[in-house]
Order: structure tokens, then C-alpha cells, then sequence
């Protein structure tokens, strides 16, 4: 079963079209990818998933359900969390702060009764703190918990947020570029961490990335765009040998 | 580990005592044992100020709304207080010009109900123009605010039947007591620090640090924006209702857009992001301008006048002592932080380090 279906989506800024009827399926419960040369597009497909823009044209599902013209934090309830291609955390709060903030949105108190600490409101916030320092702990960031966040080292602030996305009860997991500025090791380090996460948390995720080592081990389907254009899909070894792939990364031969 | 719970105790112990100390000198003051009115009253009006700048880092410091409408709050709270606390056999003298409204005329209301009318109020209005104007952003969302604090002041001086217009409203009752303005500035302050130290606290905070990714954390924005900026309102009200009763008069005049920058000022100097500052801040400034006072004065040194001493040079002064601070304590005293017997060791420690440092290259 698809998990999110993209459906005949085009988006335009004006004259310029960034995304042309893009029909994308992810499966429930796998890894798949998005590729493509600098400014194809993926992020601005991204952005029409997490409902950041509204498609001038076609529309999102998300187990079947429409989720097109929903605002962002309407569609991250549903249970879509994504991260940034340049990370944004809540850099001057703490690692649990920013875990905490996450699991905001399934509050059931009213403002009043959490200011006044009533005993349901407390019960509530204790089983929040007691979630994210569980998650904390599964993804070896329970030392880390009262640190500012920007003061971590680069490879865990891209952690961080993608435990901050999971806080959210996430189902389906969005990563745009998770490895970029990320040296081999972190990134081989990165990939096994995603294998586990899907594992651990029964997520689907679909990612934008550039190391084609990384997009190549572990995405089970590959889509690729080219000026807003799908050029193609299927497996990494379809994808690697695709003509149409080749030219879209290296360019024709004019001679030729 | 044994000696950090004797720390512990011993700072508690410091916190009572201090409490205490705090407690017994307003007691004093209140029965007139120590100080004079004139000390009452700048101590009454620093407590209102704190109310005032409290509730404006709620939404400046914490939500990050860049919002300069507090004045218009204030004021839709001090005539709240004052068109339903004058008594009502007085309200022919003070409405002389033109009759006060019938139907608010035959209203009178106890001093808490309507302090607290007040604040209601002053949330409703933020609430009604807070839905249009807090789609814009920073500067945008200043101007606006500014726009409607004036809307409110020209409103108060042209609704003659209702304000009395320009010449304000006067006989509004005092207050027996310091405890009025001391008691509702330490409840306020002690909600707005739970409310911060909340959930909804928290997604306030990453409202400030992130628009983007908060929304991508399933905050609404809308929402929550909406929340503080009425909380605020709402204590900016209070604030106003207690001022009406301090000062025993409201008109149009004392809510200009510059008395948002006082609170502004406030704000910047104690640290956008932290309370305790705010606190702090408040006091320094309102007791501040007073105790410079005396720059005002004509001075006479060796029998010579110093020339430039005269009314006014107060203000140069303070100005001067505000670039100062804001040159070397750019994040206000306290930034982000709280006051906490850490910081302050901390801060100590820092400095015996620093001096230490120093010896050693000299």
C-alpha cells in the first residue's frame, strides 16, 4: 500500500514552472529517494508535501486521504515530520527542549490549566518528558539532553533533527539532503542510523540526498527529477543505467 | 555530594531571608513607619512598570513578535478602571463638559472587578486587531501595533461622552495600600514565568527561535501568536488599571507611543528572553530616572554655577548610562538567562578569572 501518493503536481512561481507534473508513490515501510542535478526541483516537491506551498495544480495523499491546501502543522498532526536541507533547530534551547517542543502538538490541556499546573496537565508534561528522554535515549542523545543545540557538533545537530521530527509521532519521515556536509564516515555512520530508525519506529522515509553512495545502498526506489521533470525510476542499478540519468548528471556529447 | 545539599539548604535559607527582608520593608513603608509618599510612590509605580514590561517580553522576548502596542493596552485598561470606579455621585463634576454616557453612568464597580475588566478588555482588543496584523512580521508588525496604540489614545480623546476626552478623568478612588500594586505585580510575574516554563511556553520559544520550523513541528502559528499577544494584553491592561488608580487621573496624554519605548527600554536593558531581568530592569530605570533628578537642579560648586546643570541634563545623563550598558551588555544584563544564585557565582568566577588572567601577562 502507498503510504503518501503525489498525484499529477505542478507548481509555478509565476512564469517558471519548478515541478511538473510529478506523480510520485512512496510504499508503506520503505526507504526511497529523490534525486537530481542542483535546482530540479526536489526541495519545492518537498515543500508541496509539507503543505509549505500549495500546488498550482494536482494534489497529495496521504493514506488516501487528501492532504492538499492543509497548512503545515496540520499535515505534521497527521503524522508527516520532515527536516531541513540547512538544519533548523531552536539553537538556543536545549537538546530536550527542542525534543519537547516536538510533542507539543498532541497537548490536550488549554494553556490556563498548564500554567496553573493542574494535576492532569502535570501528569501530561511528566509523560512528555518521559517520551523524549526514551528518545533521546534510543538514539544515544540522553548525554547530550541540556545542551544548548547549537553547540553540538555538526553530525549531531543533523541528528537531533531528526529525533525532533520523530517526537512528532511521525509515520511518514522526510530527510532533505540529511548527509550533506557530512565527511564518509559520518555518512556511512548516518546511513545504518536510518536503517535503524525505520526499523525502530515503523517509519516510511523518503529522502533528498547528493552522496550517490549513500542514495545507492540504502533507497529501495529511486526517483529522479530534472528541470521539474520525473526522467525516471526504479531501482539504484535501473537509475545508474538509465540514458536519460547519464545526461541529465553529466550532459550529451554535442559531437556525438 | 553531601556538600551540594548544604548549598542547597544555605541558598534557600538566603532566598527566605531575602524574601523576608523584601516583605518587611514594604510592611515598613505601607504603615508609614520609613520612607515618605514620595518614596511610596516611585516604588508603587516601579511595580506597575514591572507588570507592564513583563507582560511585553512575553510577547517581544519570548513569542518574538516584534509588538510596540502596549501603551494602547494600558490605556484601554486605565479607562476601564477609571469610567467604573468613580463613584457615581461625583460623575457629574468630573464629566462637566459633556454628560457621561447614560448607561455607564449608573455603573459603578468594585476595584478588582474592574481592574480585572480591564485586562479582559484590553485582551479582546488584542485579539480583534491581533487576527489581521499578526500575519506581518518584525517591523511590519511594529508599525501596526504602534498604528493601533494611537487609534486607542485619539479614540480616548474624541469619545467625549464616554473618556471626557482631553480633559481625562479624575477622583478615581486610591488605593489604601502598597500591597494593591506589590501583590498583583508578583501574582503577574509568578504566571507569566509558569506560563513560560509551560508547554506553551515552550512552543512560544521556538515560535521565536524558528517560524518555519516550528510550524514544521505542528505548531500553530496563528494560534499561538494569537495567545501570547492577548496574554500580554492583557497584563499590559492590568498594568494600565493600576496606573489609573496610582496617579488617581487618566488622560489621553500619559498613553503617547513613548511611553511603549520606556517599556522597550525595560525589555532591551534586563534581556529579551528573561524575567528576572525584566524585574531588575524595571526597578533601575523607574528609580533611576528618579535619583537622577538632582542633575535637573542648578549646582553651585566652589561658588561657582555649573552651567550645565538644568532641567533636562538628567535625561542626557541617562541616555548616556543606557549606551553604556547597551555597549557592553549587549544581550541586556541577563540575555536569555534567569537570575539564579548560579549565574551569579558563575559571574564572579568568571571575573576572579579574568583578573587573575590579567596578572599573569603584566
Amino acid at each position: 500500500m502507498s503510504i503518501l501518493k503525489v498525484e499529477n503536481v505542478t507548481m509555478q512561481f509565476g512564469g517558471v514552472t519548478a515541478v511538473n507534473n510529478l506523480n510520485i508513490e512512496v510504499e508503506e515501510g520503505r526507504i526511497e529517494a529523490l534525486i537530481g542535478p542542483n535546482g530540479a526541483g526536489k526541495t519545492t516537491a518537498f515543500n508541496v508535501i509539507t503543505g509549505v506551498y500549495t500546488p498550482t495544480n494536482g494534489s497529495v495523499y496521504f493514506n488516501d486521504e487528501v492532504i492538499t491546501g492543509l497548512t503545515p502543522d496540520k499535515i505534521t498532526k497527521r503524522g508527516i515530520a520532515r527536516t531541513f536541507q540547512n538544519i533548523r533547530l531552536f539553537k538556543n534551547l536545549t537538546v530536550l527542549d527542542n525534543i519537547l517542543i516536538a510533542n507539543h502538538l498532541r497537548i490536550k490541556s488549554n494553556f490556563m490549566s498548564c500554567t496553573f499546573r493542574m494535576p492532569w496537565s502535570k501528569r501530561e508534561e511528566k509523560q512528555m518528558r518521559e517520551k523524549s528522554e526514551m528518545l533521546l535515549e534510543k538514539l544515544g542523545l540522553s548525554d547530550l539532553r541540556n545542551e544548548i543545540a547549537h553547540s553540538l557538533p555538526y553530525g549531531e545537530q543533523r541528528k537531533l533533527e531528526i529525533a525532533r521530527a520523530l517526537a512528532t509521532d511521525a509515520k511518514l519521515l522526510l530527510l532533505d539532503e540529511p548527509a550533506a556536509g557530512m565527511n564518509p564516515s559520518e555518512t556511512m555512520e548516518l546511513s545504518s542510523f536510518i536503517y535503524n530508525i525505520r526499523d525502530e519506529f515503523n517509519l516510511t522515509i523518503f529522502m533528498i540526498e547528493h552522496h550517490m553512495d549513500l542514495v545507492m545502498e540504502i533507497s529501495e526506489k529511486i526517483y529522479v527529477l530534472d528541470f521539474g521533470q520525473l526522467i525516471a525510476q526504479g531501482t539504484a542499478d535501473e537509475v545508474k543505467n538509465n540514458p536519460r540519468v547519464i545526461e541529465a548528471y553529466l550532459g550529451v556529447d554535442e559531437d556525438a | 555530594m553531601i556538600e551540594k545539599v548544604e548549598n542547597k539548604r544555605i541558598r534557600l535559607l538566603i532566598n527566605i531571608f531575602l524574601a523576608a527582608i523584601f516583605v518587611a520593608v514594604i510592611v515598613l513603608l505601607d504603615t508609614k513607619k520609613i520612607g515618605d509618599d514620595y518614596i511610596r510612590r516611585v516604588l508603587n509605580l516601579t511595580a506597575i512598570y514591572t507588570i507592564v514590561s513583563v507582560s511585553m517580553n512575553l510577547v517581544n522576548g519570548f513569542t518574538g513578535l516584534f509588538s510596540l502596542g502596549q501603551a494602547g493596552f494600558m490605556a484601554i485598561g486605565a479607562y476601564t478602571v477609571a469610567l467604573f470606579t468613580v463613584p457615581l455621585q461625583v460623575r457629574p463634576n468630573v464629566f462637566y463638559m459633556v454628560p457621561q454616557n447614560p448607561i455607564i453612568a449608573q455603573i459603578e464597580l468594585p476595584f478588582a472587578i474592574a481592574l480585572i475588566l480591564g485586562g479582559l478588555l484590553a485582551a479582546l482588543a488584542a485579539i480583534l486587531i491581533g487576527i489581521p496584523v499578526l500575519r506581518l512580521k518584525s517591523d511590519y508588525l511594529a508599525i501596526a501595533t504602534l498604528g493601533f496604540s494611537e487609534i486607542i489614545r485619539i479614540v480616548c480623546t474624541n469619545a467625549k461622552s464616554i473618556t471626557n476626552g482631553a480633559l481625562g478623568i479624575k477622583s478615581i478612588p486610591e488605593m489604601p495600600t502598597m500591597w494593591v500594586f506589590f501583590g498583583v505585580a508578583i501574582i503577574s510575574v509568578i504566571i507569566i514565568y509558569l506560563l513560560i516554563n509551560s508547554s506553551y511556553g515552550r512552543a512560544f520559544k521556538a515560535i521565536r527561535e524558528d517560524e518555519i520550523a516550528a510550524e514544521a513541528m505542528g505548531i500553530n502559528l496563528f494560534k499561538h501568536k494569537v495567545m501570547s499577544f492577548a496574554i500580554g494584553a492583557f497584563f499590559a491592561g492590568i498594568g494600565g488599571g493600576l496606573l489609573a488608580s496610582l496617579l488617581a487621573t487618566v488622560d489621553p496624554r500619559q498613553f503617547y507611543f513613548t511611553v511603549t519605548y520606556n517599556f522597550l527600554l525595560i525589555i532591551v536593558l534586563g534581556g529579551m528572553g528573561s524575567i528576572s531581568g525584566t524585574v531588575i530592569a524595571s526597578f533601575l530605570v523607574t528609580a533611576g530616572l528618579e535619583v537622577l533628578r538632582f542633575f535637573d537642579e542648578p549646582l553651585t560648586l566652589f561658588g561657582v554655577n555649573i552651567p550645565v546643570f538644568r532641567p533636562g541634563f538628567r535625561m542626557v545623563i541617562f541616555s548616556l548610562l543606557l549606551m553604556v550598558l547597551v555597549l557592553f551588555f549587549r544581550n541586556g544584563l541577563l540575555g536569555q538567562k534567569e537570575l539564579s544564585w548560579k549565574v551569579i557565582h558563575n559571574w564572579f568566577n568568571r571575573r576572579g578569572k579574568k583578573k587573575t588572567g590579567k596578572g599573569g601577562v603584566a
